[in-house]
């Protein structure tokens, strides 16, 4: 039986997580083809509901929702009736009146997305809720670890950044973990959990997450909006203690390791320039595979099924 | 009740087709694209005995999933095997090759899926099986068994190297 919605990735099953990334493999082949759209949403509706602003995600879902043939509706916040002071629950009430078969929700409130899933017959797939899921982007970095690393278990990520916000970093850790990768976290003390999930090493120093071994270094972007706090001192120590300097480059091509991150890219914060062109990124890739997930995402989710609560 | 057909008499069946394909395409070349599941399996029997006559064909295999037309009426989405086509599809004159043809919406589908890679000068139909009932107005070109059956027989192909031994079951609603 297909799930209604994907709100966060530590209730999934090996074989829902297994299948979802085996299915990307076919949805990234059409990328190749002359047709890249393939008809098996059409005549579906796709409601964007972005109340955080988002660039990349949002547009690499409606790329998704578009090659599967599902009409696109943006629900644009910020000019929309929320100014006006309508409450979630009406716009949901309203979006379940237009009778749209999918939404994809971002919000900065944590358990938004789960609310809206719970009153509304719509698959709801989340895209990020403040600092606790962020469910595709999970799965897009798992997809390509794998491509990397067709055999992941036993494999070692480094997620350096501010953990303690991140809800990358929490979606990421689940998924990666769960198909056996050893995962550690680097970071600024105040900004890495002392109480990190079961088997995630933890650390604050950078040689000495380096000496661990990782076969990919995971950048998370420091939220240079989210800095009203500040958690430290300046960028430019940032980089100096935690990003990928020019130096620090060289030493991961010297080992071979891949690099990720989830974009956009603060250069000279997370990564020197020069570190854009580096030939084991997978930024890039990253950005191509969120595309693919995001089909098979939508693929596998099955609108009105499952119990509906009263609102 | 169940009836149905042993490994020989599908042997010949395979071997009946090749040579309906072979003749019906002398002098020009084909490409041979096998519907998934198991229609890849049937292509690959006819692709050996085409080039065991000497005739070499282009090869592909086509996942239809994404292009069915029951979505609404099923619990979950069909599991997506992905396709492969790597010959040139503009100008290609193509035989589609599927084991069982009943109602026709798989060759629908597989119509569409095919244009989706360009525009082939010719599409032929081959099947190992026709078993009647078409809902859609789709006839194949070459049958290597007409098998007569209920509209609400189970007709179930079994192939070696998808499921171990070759057989078909037909399964009479009681």
């Amino acid at each position: 039986m297909a799930r209604k919605d994907l709100l966060e990735l530590a209730s999934l099953s090996r074989e829902e997580i297994d299948r979802i990334l085996d299915e990307a493999v076919p949805f990234k082949e059409l990328f190749t083809r002359s047709v890249k759209k393939v008809p098996a949403l059409k005549g579906k509706s796709v409601l964007m509901l972005f109340y955080e602003p988002s660039t990349r995600t949002h547009s690499s879902f409606e790329v998704a929702a578009k090659r599967l043939s599902a009409d696109v509706t943006n629900f644009d916040v910020p000019h929309s009736s929320v100014v006006k002071g309508e409450s979630v629950r009406e716009t949901v009430e309203t979006l379940q009146a237009m009778r749209t078969d999918y939404i994809v929700v971002r919000h900065s409130r944590s358990g938004l997305p789960g609310m809206i899933a719970r009153h509304t017959r719509a698959s709801v797939v989340n895209a990020g809720d403040g600092a606790h899921a962020h469910p595709t982007q999970g799965l897009l970095d798992a997809f390509t670890v794998k491509e990397v690393f067709p055999e992941m278990a036993g494999r070692r990520v480094l997620i350096v950044g501010d953990i303690l916000h991140s809800r990358v970093a929490r979606s990421t850790s689940t998924v990666l973990r769960r198909l056996g990768v050893e995962v550690a976290y680097l970071g600024p003390g105040s900004l890495v959990p002392k109480a990190t999930p079961e088997g995630v090493r933890r650390f604050t120093d950078y040689g000495e997450a380096m000496a661990w071994g990782p076969d990919v270094v995971y950048l998370l972007r420091v939220q240079m909006e989210r800095q009203d706090v500040q958690f430290f001192p300046s960028l430019r120590e940032y980089h100096r203690v935690y990003g990928v300097t020019c130096e620090r480059l060289k030493e991961l091509a010297d080992k071979g390791i891949w690099l990720m991150h989830p974009g956009p890219v603060n250069r000279g914060v997370e990564l020197c320039d020069e570190a854009m062109d580096y030939e084991r990124s997978l930024i890039n890739r990253q950005v191509e595979n969120g595309i693919a997930v995001r089909m098979s995402v939508l693929y596998s989710l099955k609108p009105g099924s499952g119990a509906l609560e009263a609102p | 009740m169940i009836r149905g057909l042993d490994a020989s008499e599908m042997a010949a069946g395979v071997d009946r087709l090749a040579e309906m394909i072979l003749a019906g395409s002398a002098g020009r070349a084909i490409a041979l694209v096998g519907i998934r599941s198991r229609g890849d399996e049937v292509a690959e029997r006819l692709r050996d005995k085409l080039a065991a006559s000497g005739k070499e064909v282009d090869f592909g295999t086509l996942d239809i999933s994404l292009y069915r037309d029951d979505y609404e009426h099923l619990r979950e989405n069909p599991k997506l095997q992905g396709s492969d086509i790597t010959f040139e599809v503009d100008g290609a004159e193509i035989v589609l090759v599927d084991d069982v043809l009943f109602t026709g919406r798989t060759i629908r589908a597989a119509l569409d899926a095919i244009s989706d890679y360009g525009r082939p000068g010719r599409v032929e139909l081959a099947v190992l099986i026709d078993r009647g009932h078409r809902e859609l107005p789709v006839q194949p070109d070459y049958v290597g068994i007409p098998l007569e059956t209920d509209r609400h027989d189970h007709v179930h192909v079994s192939l070696a190297n998808t499921d171990g031994e070759d057989k078909v079951e037909i399964r009479s609603r009681e």
